[in-house]
């Protein structure tokens, strides 16, 4: 698990010691709406192509847009969480550029007065929040369609006018593995909010990555490229990873970083043999020159008291507020606090499991090392326990059992292994596979005896001061209790029998 | 006012082809009107905002309900062509 | 009744149907025939008409009584050609009714036919139609004005009882003016734009073209309210009322010296400026107060409207680039190809100026100069108004500094045509209400006019925001005092 949030830059982050990388995200989010962001087409998932239109998401003449309330109350949710400054008035400008899956031949947008300005998320600042509409589909039309010499598309237009937030961060992020963990945090702080399905797959989160390479200890902004095309978090970190040593090589050898639009392919290898690789999107044009005005068909949206009270109110807990309260109510370590609520599924089964009444009950931050430890490593990455065979009573009355001593640590892993491929009581697998503690008494004293007659050399060394030898003592105990000695009891006996 | 290299960025910027023969008159044409319209450089503006909406209300946002869509043939009734189930355009250079 | 049709004004119509003197589909056939008539006239009509109906609605209930209504092409009517006078659009049917139409057929008007105009409501002569220029029937060697000037010539000519145009810098009341007949630019946001071929959102509007006073507040009157489709529409907050009043008794009535005769840039035609003067005079006997006022920066609101209408414009009509509607030209080699020869082939000299212009106007570097200095100017200009309307309650200017002008006289230099919106476009750019109603004859032109009699003059009387029950009145007085033969010259 990395360190989420490290403000520090950490050793290793693929640029050499020489450059620091400095890596700003902007990010698209689907909002969740029952309808378009100005009309009211309802939302298409795969529907069949051009179906879900109407003259104003065709761009036909004559339409006119009007914005849809549930998006802007979607963004006010999203500032709230972010921490950002709400503008009290903020207006639509029209972003004026020519593509077929545009059918206004403009965008309609945010320019210098977004919904929002500022806030953080963990480490990073945000710059900005704003709302648009997202553009239709354009999909290659026939296997060898080429017709007069060209080649054909198809433009579906049931996904254009559907409404999205654009987040945009501060360049605060520096390596790779701190934007995908970053990323994965503002994943659940959406999904927590309910705006949107944020699914890279499904394509309601989509990320690009603005990348520049300064000299280690300076503070001043290097070149940056903008990085486009990465649809899953392995592929960000990939290709963040993958434009920082290409700008390193360059810089390295002598070169200039050319500000410029890259598209990453993850199905290629660089010429040095990493897979995926950066190309420069062939621009037929210069840079845009998108002539961006205040849009004369929408009035400016100007937030009042009962659009910020109807937003605090349907916002549910965030992550930060989680591990915040966490933290205060139950004494957990900040990073155990951190590690469950940034993983919404792992705080909800450890709050669950906390509050299902096992006796004995478990001390909850054993309760929560064992959640974000044991448990998430034998289920796999990214699953949700609560889909395991593993009921989080279960779970908590075996930590119980481990607090009070009734089973050891080792015994209460093999319990574990059985809970997640049978599921069960743990109570019930501690009987049936013979798992309970070795206490004190003299079963395990007579043990304890055999295994230091039978390391006479270790037991030496012990008794003379040097403690690291009591490691094959112990390993002999608990070989011959198949674990299920409690190591400290056993130590506490070797020491006795000693004499130390 | 607006020289011949003006002329075709900004005929590029709007999508406009001009033939050889096209471009000086239209040149000619929007420097004459550009001239009259550089009369508002006279004012002084400075401390004046914009107006950027005539209509001086804000709001008028739509609540979140389904509206009928059209049906995908008269979607596509006008479309000068149509590929499949869409409207089929020249591939835009990748 | 046929010589008695044509002599009823739209009012009269209804009030005739309603007593039952006068049935719907007979009052329609009328004026189909003879609509028919001047469209199938092989150049021998005025070339008003883009489209005729081929007959009557079904059943037409409802306070305008079947009524028939000319509507000028830029309107969507569902399955009926809707091309705004391009070429871009040739054969473009939409699938859907612009409300303001909707709002008058709802209430029993009856679409009679679709009325030519300057494409994309760019211009102001009809000249600039892929359809042919309409001609003035005052004088079929002249313009009707535009860019409504189908819209005009069908109502002055009798071959349509009313009319539905549109106003951006003028393009209702100078047609109206040229034409002899009355044309109202409602308060910005009265009328919904939904359904409107837009050319610059912040100042097209809708309104009435008709015989008289009466009649236009009677369209507008269906067509104000707040419509869910347009979001910049507004609720109109009293009812349009039928005009009274036969004197203009406590009236205040202003006329910037900006838009004076010699003082302005425009150049006052000698037998406008006569007109125009009479009818102050004819003001202040009819009990109203003449005084000068000041708009400082009236001077400069046709400057900034070139900036601000065209900019808007060249953003609306990048829509049109062959993909989804309308016209796309032939064998592209490839999507850039058709993009530029699809607007170079579909769109009309002026329509093309007018996207460069706004193009540059807004393009990196030079929007701060022009288009973001426009809208200061639009600000400064607007306050001017305020501030006069605390000393007056009505502003009059001529419509427009000269008369009908001749077949081709002003294309060959763009500003000259410009010049006719001269007094028009501050109202347009303040999104106040403005009327123009036929004041006189101007005989400057010797010999012209159906019966030699000289050429229409138009009035403009222009007020506050919502003012539009004062202004009808104001201009049903005048109206009634100077006896305007608006019928001279229908056909």
């Amino acid at each position: 698990m990395s360190d989420a949030g490290a403000a520090s830059a950490p050793a290793g982050n693929g640029a050499g010691a020489r450059w620091e990388p400095v890596i700003g995200l902007e990010i698209h989010v689907q909002l969740a709406t029952a309808t378009k962001m100005f009309c009211g087409c309802a939302l298409s998932f795969g529907e069949p192509p051009n179906t879900h239109t109407c003259p104003v998401c065709l761009g036909l003449p004559g339409s006119l847009p009007v914005a849809n309330a549930r998006a802007v109350h979607f963004g006010l949710m999203i500032g709230l969480a972010l921490g950002s400054e709400l503008a009290p008035r903020s207006i639509f400008h029209r972003k004026n550029y020519f593509y077929p899956d545009l059918p206004k031949g403009y965008q309609i947008s945010q320019y210098d007065e977004p919904l929002c300005r500022g806030g953080t998320l963990g480490e990073v600042r945000i710059h900005r929040v704003h709302l648009e509409e997202d553009a239709a589909k354009l999909v290659h039309f026939g296997e060898s369609g080429r017709i007069h010499g060209s080649e054909q598309s198809v433009v579906d237009f049931n996904r254009g006018g559907t409404p999205l937030a654009e987040i945009v961060t501060e360049p605060d992020l520096r390596t790779a593995e701190q934007a995908g963990e970053w990323l994965r945090l503002l994943r659940t702080t959406l999904r927590a909010l309910g705006v949107s399905d944020v699914n890279m797959e499904e394509g309601s989160l989509r990320c690009d990555a603005n990348i520049s390479l300064r000299p280690a200890g300076s503070d001043t902004l290097g070149v940056k490229t903008e990085l486009k095309n990465m649809n899953s978090f392995r592929f960000i970190e990939r290709g963040i990873k993958a434009e920082i040593e290409r700008q390193r090589a360059l810089l390295d050898g002598g070169g200039q970083v050319v500000q410029e639009t890259l598209h990453f392919d993850p199905t290629t290898r660089s010429a040095s043999g990493a897979p995926g690789a950066i190309s420069s999107l062939r621009s037929k044009e210069e840079a845009h020159d998108y002539r961006y005005f205040p849009e004369p068909d929408l009035l400016p949206v100007a937030i009042d008291e009962q659009m910020l009270a109807d937003a605090r109110a349907t916002m549910s807990e965030l992550p930060s507020d989680r591990a915040e309260r966490l933290r205060r109510e139950l004494s957990l370590s900040a990073e155990s606090a951190q590690l469950l609520a940034f993983r919404s599924e792992l705080a909800d089964y450890f709050e669950a499991a906390l509050a299902a009444g096992a006796d004995p009950a478990p001390p909850a931050q054993a309760l929560a090392n064992w959640v974000g430890g044991d448990l998430s490593s034998r289920l796999g990455e990214g699953e949700d326990p609560a889909d395991s065979r593993v009921q989080p009573r279960a779970l908590a009355a075996l930590v119980g059992l481990v607090a009070a001593k009734t089973i050891s640590v080792g015994a209460a892993r093999q319990v574990l292994d059985k809970l997640v491929a049978d599921g069960g009581e743990p109570a019930a697998i501690v009987e049936s596979e013979g798992l309970a503690a070795i206490g004190g008494g003299d079963e395990l004293a007579a043990i304890v005896a055999a295994a230091l007659a039978a390391n006479a050399d270790a037991a030496e060394r012990v008794r003379s001061g040097n403690e690291k030898a009591i490691g094959p003592i112990i390993g002999a105990v608990m070989r011959e209790t198949k674990g299920r000695a409690d190591g400290g009891e056993v130590t506490r006996l070797v020491h006795e029998q000693l004499g130390i | 006012m607006i020289d011949r290299e003006e002329v075709l960025h900004v005929a590029q910027l709007a999508r406009l082809a001009l033939s050889e023969d096209e471009i000086e008159p239209i040149a000619r044409e929007l420097s004459a009107v550009l001239d009259h319209i550089a009369k508002i450089g006279e004012l002084s503006l400075d401390d004046v905002a914009p107006t950027s909406h005539v209509v001086e209300l804000t709001g008028a946002l739509r609540p979140d309900e389904p509206r009928p869509c059209l049906p995908r043939e008269v979607a596509l009734a006008q479309a000068p062509a149509v590929g499949g189930e869409g409207f089929l355009v020249p591939s835009p250079q990748a | 009744m046929s010589g008695d049709i044509l002599e009823l004004s739209a009012a009269q119509a209804i009030a005739a149907v309603q007593a039952r003197e006068l049935g719907a589909a007979e009052l329609f056939a009328f004026y189909r025939e003879r609509a028919s008539r001047d469209a199938g006239a092989d150049g021998e009509g005025l070339n008003c008409f883009t489209w005729v109906a081929d007959g009557a609605p079904e059943d037409v209930d409802g306070p305008l009584a079947g009524v028939p209504l000319a509507v000028k092409d830029l309107f969507c009517t569902r399955d009926v050609p809707s091309q705004s006078g391009s070429r871009i659009l040739e054969g473009y049917l939409p699938p859907y009714t612009a409300t303001a139409v909707e709002r008058l057929t709802g209430a029993g008007a009856a679409l009679l036919a679709k009325t030519n105009q300057d494409e994309f409501a760019m211009g102001s002569s009809t000249e600039n139609s892929a359809f042919g220029p309409t001609l003035n029937p005052w004088d079929r060697a002249r313009v009707p004005g535009g860019s409504s000037g189908g819209s005009a010539a069908a109502v002055a000519a009798g071959l349509a009882p009313w009319a539905l145009g549109t106003d951006t810098g003028g393009s209702i009341r100078q047609p109206a003016a040229l034409c002899g007949i009355v044309g109202l630019k409602p308060t910005y946001g009265s009328v919904s734009r939904y359904g409107m071929i837009a050319f610059a959102s912040s100042l097209d509007q809708a309104g009435p073209l008709t015989r008289d006073v009466t009649d236009a507040a009677l369209l507008l009157g269906q067509m104000v309210g707040r419509d869910a489709c347009d979001a910049t529409s507004l609720q109109f907050p009293e009812p349009i009322e039928p005009p009274s009043a036969e004197r203009l008794e406590g009236v205040r009535l202003g006329v910037p010296v900006e838009l004076r005769g010699d003082v302005s840039d425009a150049g006052i035609e000698p037998g406008v400026r006569d007109a125009f003067e009479r009818a102050l005079a004819l003001a202040e006997g009819l009990g109203a107060t003449v005084v000068e006022v000041e708009l400082p920066h009236a001077p400069h609101a046709l400057s900034a409207y070139y900036v601000l209408a065209p900019s808007e414009a060249s953003s609306n009509l990048a829509r049109f680039d062959g993909v989804r509607y309308g016209f796309r030209a032939e064998d592209a080699t490839d999507l850039l190809d058709m993009y530029t020869r699809t607007r170079h082939d579909g769109f009309g000299p002026e329509v093309k100026r007018r996207i460069m212009l706004g193009t540059y106007a807004l393009s990196s570097g030079y929007y701060d100069a022009y288009y973001g200095r426009a809208q200061r100017v639009r600000t400064k200009l607007a306050e001017d108004f305020r501030t006069a309307f605390e000393a007056v309650d009505l502003i009059l200017t001529p419509t427009s500094p000269g008369v009908a002008f001749g077949l081709g006289e002003k294309t060959a230099d763009p500003w000259a045509m410009y010049l006719s919106d001269y007094f028009t476009v501050p109202m347009s750019l303040a999104g106040i209400p403005a009327i123009s109603i036929p004041c006189g004859l101007s005989t400057d032109h010797a010999g012209s006019g159906p019966n030699d009699d000289g050429l229409p003059v138009g009035l403009q009387i222009a007020g506050p925001a919502f003012s539009e029950n004062r202004l009808l009145d104001a201009a049903f007085a005048f109206e009634q005092a100077l006896g305007f033969n608006e019928g001279a010259a229908r056909v």
